[in-house]
C-alpha cells in the first residue's frame, strides 16, 4: 500500500506581524513549523504502516526551506517526500495550491491512499483535501475521525458531521482530510534524523509537470485575490463582577443573554 | 490555652472585612478543613477572606489580645496539611488578595500580593517578556503559598527555588505589626536576614501580604527532549553524566512508563510515546536558536552514544511541547486517580544519589508488597514517591505506611539527603524531621518561633511543634 501524505510549512507562532503597506505577513525572523492539522495526517499515515504495512511518503509545495517540514515527517516514520517549489508557484489561493499539489502527486506516483489535514493555521480554507480529490479525480472524505479497517481495496472509516458521526466504506484510490485531535502524532526522533540523507528529499519544479500552461499555477492560476491581510483586533476588555456567587452567576447569565451568546 | 471563637469575635471580624467576608459554622465549606492530599481534617471555626495588608493586621491584633489561633491558607494546595487549622480557631484565605501591583522594570521585580495564583503571575511575566524562573507543578497553589513552602518545581537545576527570587516580604505579625523585610536590593549583609527565616516558616512566624519578587528577561528560545531507556535503572543513572556535560538543563525530569500510562487514563489522551520503560524529559533554553540547538545535540549525542539511550526525541512546537509538559504536569493527579489513597514522600536527595534512591524505592516496592510508583526532579534530587493504598484494610495500610515512610526518610538520611525538597514539613511530616535534626536543631527552630509568635497562635502544631 502506498501513503501520501500532504503537509505544509507554516509560522511557528500565531502572533505574526504583517506589513501594513503590502498586507504580506512578515516571515523574516519568524521560526517555522508543520502545520499541527497535518500532524494528525502523519500520524494516521504511520498507524496505517504499522498495522497493513505501507511505504508512507509526504509532499509539501512552498520555498526551498518546506524542506524542513518534509525531513520532519522523515524523523516522524515517513521513508521520503518531495517538495513542489518554484517561483510561478508564489501567491496561489487554495484553487491553484490544489492544482499545483495534484500534478506534483501525478508525477510521483500512485498512491491508495492520499491524506490532507483538516485546515491549515495560516490559511484556514480547509479545501485543499477536496480540491485535489476533485482535480484527481478520486473520492474524498472529510473530517475523518478514524480508519477501522482496510480490506479488499476498500477503507471502513468513522467521519464527523459536526452533531453526527457516520460510518462510511471507500473504495482505495481516495483522498481522506482528517480532523484534528483524532490522535496523537509521534514526536521527531533526533536519531533517524542523523540518518537522513539529501535523495529522502526530492524536489520537482514547473518543468516537471505535465500541464506547461503557467497561467493555471501561482497569482495567475489562483481564483482570488487577497485584498489585505491584517492580525484581527485584540479586546482585552474585562468586565469585574462581584457579589455573592448566586449574584454573580445571575449578573452573567445576563450579560451573556444580552449579547446573544446563550 | 486557646479562646474560643464568641459571637462578639465574629462581630468585629465582620466589622473590619465586612459581612460578606466571614463565614462561620455550617457556612464554611467542608473543602476548608483539609488541604490536597488529606491525611488530617479539622474545620476552623470562622472564615475571613482577607482584602489588605491592614486588615489582616486588625485581625491579628484582635487574635493576639483574644489569644484566637489563627490559620492562613491560599488555594489549598498543599501536601502536609500545613493549611489545616488543626486548633479550629480563625482561617485567613488570602485568594482574593490577588493583585499584581507593579511590574518594575529597572530593578526587574514584580510585586504582587499573596493570593496571585502562579499561572496568572507566570502569564503576566511572559506577557511583559519577562520569566518568573521557579516552575512548581501545581500552577494553581497562590504566591504567598509558594514563598511559604519555598516552592522549587521544575525549573530549579537552573534557575533555583522560590528563595532565590524573593527580594521583599512585607508581612504581619503575630500582633497586627506590619513589618517589612529585605527590600528591592540585589544585595543584603544587613543583619538576619529574616526574610529568608520567613520564605519556607509554612505560615508559623508571621502572615506574608506582598511580596517583591526578582524577574529575569525572558528566554527567547526554549525546547525540550523526551529521551527513552530500556529501564529505570538506566534512565536514572544518565543524569549524573548529562550534567557533567556542563551543559546546564532548565529541567530534567524522570517519568516511568506506568506513570504516563496513568497520566493517559486520567486525561484521556495518549503520550506520544509509551512504548518504553523509562524516560528523561529535559528543556534547554536560551537567547538563540542555535545556543538551545547547541545543547540538544550535545546532550541527543550523549545520550544515544554513551548513556544508552534507545532515542531522543525532539519536543520542539507549542503543540508538542504543550502533549508532553500537560501530561507531566498531571502526574500527581493521575497517580492519585489510579489508587484508593495514597501519601507522598517529598525527599531531597544529592544530585549523584537519584538513582540509589529510586532503586531503594523499587526494592521497598517488593520487599512490603505495595505499590509505589515516583517522578520528578532527577536534575536536582528532589523526588515524589507515591505509597498507594490500592486494597490494603486501614490497618494494613497504617502500618505498611509507617514502615514505608521510616525506611525512605532514613535511606535518604543516609544518602546525605533531607525530608522535604519543596513540599514542606506541614503538620505530616513533623515526626520525620525531629528524627533527622534531632534536639538541638528543633530547638532552634522552637526557639525562633518563640520570639516571632510569643502566644502560639500563627499556625499552632506545625513544622517543628
Amino acid at each position: 500500500m502506498n501513503i501520501l501524505v500532504c503537509v505544509k510549512q507554516v509560522p511557528g507562532s500565531n502572533n505574526v506581524k504583517v506589513d501594513e503597506k503590502t498586507g504580506v505577513l512578515i516571515r523574516n525572523g519568524v521560526q517555522s513549523k508543520m502545520n499541527p492539522y497535518d500532524l494528525y495526517g502523519v500520524e494516521l499515515a504511520l498507524m496505517l504502516k504499522e498495522k497493513y504495512g505501507a511505504d508512507v511518503q509526504t509532499i509539501t509545495m512552498g520555498p526551498p526551506q518546506a524542506k524542513d517540514v518534509i525531513i520532519e515527517t522523515i524523523c516522524m516514520g515517513a521513508k521520503c517526500g518531495t517538495v513542489l517549489s518554484d517561483r510561478k508557484f508564489a501567491g496561489a489561493d487554495v484553487l491553484a495550491t490544489a492544482y499545483t499539489l495534484s500534478q506534483g502527486i501525478q508525477k510521483i506516483g500512485d498512491f491508495d491512499i492520499i491524506i490532507c489535514g483538516k485546515q491549515t493555521t495560516d490559511g484556514d480554507t480547509a479545501q485543499v483535501g477536496a480540491e485535489i480529490a476533485e482535480y484527481l479525480n478520486l473520492p474524498n472524505i472529510a473530517n475523518v475521525q478514524s480508519v477501522d479497517e482496510i480490506k479488499d481495496g476498500k477503507i471502513s472509516l468513522t467521519a464527523s458531521l459536526d452533531n453526527k458521526t457516520v460510518k462510511m466504506l471507500v473504495t482505495m484510490p481516495c483522498v481522506l482530510s482528517v480532523d484534528g485531535d483524532i490522535n496523537s502524532p509521534r514526536l521527531p526522533s533526533y536519531k533517524v534524523k542523523q540518518t537522513v540523507c539529501d535523495d529522502m528529499v526530492k524536489f520537482l519544479s514547473f518543468n516537471d509537470f505535465s500541464d506547461q500552461n503557467e497561467n493555471n499555477y501561482g497569482l495567475k492560476g489562483s481564483a482570488t485575490q487577497v485584498e489585505r491581510i491584517f492580525p484581527p483586533e485584540k479586546n482585552s476588555d474585562k468586565q469585574m463582577i462581584q457579589g455573592t456567587f448566586e449574584e454573580q452567576a445571575q449578573t452573567l447569565f445576563n450579560i451573556l443573554e444580552s449579547k446573544k451568546l446563550i | 490555652m486557646y479562646n474560643k471563637i464568641t459571637e462578639q469575635d465574629i462581630n468585629i471580624l465582620k466589622e473590619i472585612s465586612g459581612e460578606n467576608n466571614v463565614l462561620w459554622g455550617d457556612q464554611i465549606n467542608h473543602d476548608y478543613s483539609h488541604d490536597e492530599l488529606g491525611g488530617i481534617e479539622k474545620m476552623p471555626d470562622v472564615l475571613v477572606r482577607v482584602h489588605s495588608t491592614e486588615e489582616v493586621s486588625l485581625i491579628m491584633k484582635h487574635a493576639y489580645e483574644r489569644t484566637i489561633p489563627v490559620t492562613v491558607r491560599g488555594s489549598g494546595t498543599g501536601l502536609v496539611g500545613a493549611a489545616v487549622a488543626v486548633e479550629g480557631g480563625i482561617m485567613l484565605e488570602t485568594t482574593q488578595m490577588n493583585k499584581i501591583l507593579e511590574l518594575d522594570t529597572q530593578t526587574l521585580t514584580v510585586t504582587v500580593q499573596p493570593g496571585v495564583l502562579l499561572m496568572e503571575l507566570a502569564a503576566f511575566c511572559e506577557e511583559n517578556d519577562f520569566l518568573y524562573p521557579p516552575d512548581p507543578g501545581e500552577k494553581s497553589a497562590t504566591i504567598g503559598g509558594n514563598i511559604s513552602t519555598n516552592a522549587g518545581g521544575m525549573r530549579a537545576v537552573k534557575y533555583g527555588v522560590t528563595r532565590d527570587y524573593v527580594r521583599q516580604l512585607t508581612v504581619v505579625m503575630p500582633d497586627g505589626e506590619i513589618m517589612v523585610l529585605g527590600g528591592k536590593v540585589a544585595k543584603n549583609s544587613s543583619g538576619y536576614s529574616l526574610k529568608d527565616l520567613v520564605i519556607g516558616s509554612e505560615g508559623t512566624l508571621c502572615i506574608i501580604t506582598e511580596a517583591v519578587l526578582k524577574l529575569v528577561p525572558l528566554p527567547k528560545y526554549s525546547i525540550s527532549l523526551l529521551v527513552p531507556f530500556k529501564d529505570m535503572k538506566t534512565a536514572i543513572e544518565a543524569v549524573p553524566k548529562i550534567i557533567r556535560s556542563k551543559v546546564i538543563p532548565t529541567a530534567i525530569e524522570y517519568m516511568s512508563r506506568d506513570t504516563i500510562l496513568f497520566s493517559e487514563s486520567y486525561l484521556g489522551k495518549k503520550f506520544p510515546d509509551s512504548k518504553n520503560d523509562a524516560y528523561i524529559l529535559l528543556t534547554f533554553d536560551g537567547n538563540t536558536d542555535e545556543q538551545v540547538q547547541t545543547d540538544l545535540k550535545t546532550v541527543a549525542d550523549l545520550c544515544l552514544n554513551e548513556l544508552g539511550a534507545l532515542d531522543a526525541y525532539i519536543v520542539d512546537t507549542e503543540e508538542r511541547k504543550k502533549a508532553v509538559w500537560s501530561a507531566r504536569g498531571a502526574f500527581l493527579e493521575a497517580i492519585k486517580a489510579s489508587t484508593t489513597e495514597m501519601d507522598e514522600c517529598d525527599v531531597v536527595v544529592p544530585g549523584n544519589k537519584v538513582d540509589e534512591f529510586i532503586k531503594y524505592t523499587h526494592l521497598l516496592a517488593k520487599e512490603l508488597n505495595v505499590r509505589i510508583p515516583s517522578f520528578g526532579h532527577a536534575g536536582d534530587g528532589n523526588l515524589h514517591v507515591y505509597i498507594c493504598r490500592d486494597n490494603l484494610n486501614d490497618e494494613q495500610w497504617q502500618k505498611t505506611l509507617d514502615k514505608c515512610f521510616e525506611l525512605m526518610y532514613e535511606k535518604a538520611q543516609n544518602l546525605g539527603g533531607l525530608v522535604s525538597g519543596e513540599h514542606g514539613i506541614g503538620y505530616a511530616k513533623k515526626q520525620y524531621l525531629k528524627k533527622q535534626y534531632g534536639e538541638t536543631h528543633i530547638a532552634l527552630m522552637q526557639g525562633i518561633k518563640k520570639v516571632f509568635d510569643k502566644k502560639n497562635i500563627l499556625n499552632p502544631q506545625k513544622v517543628c511543634f
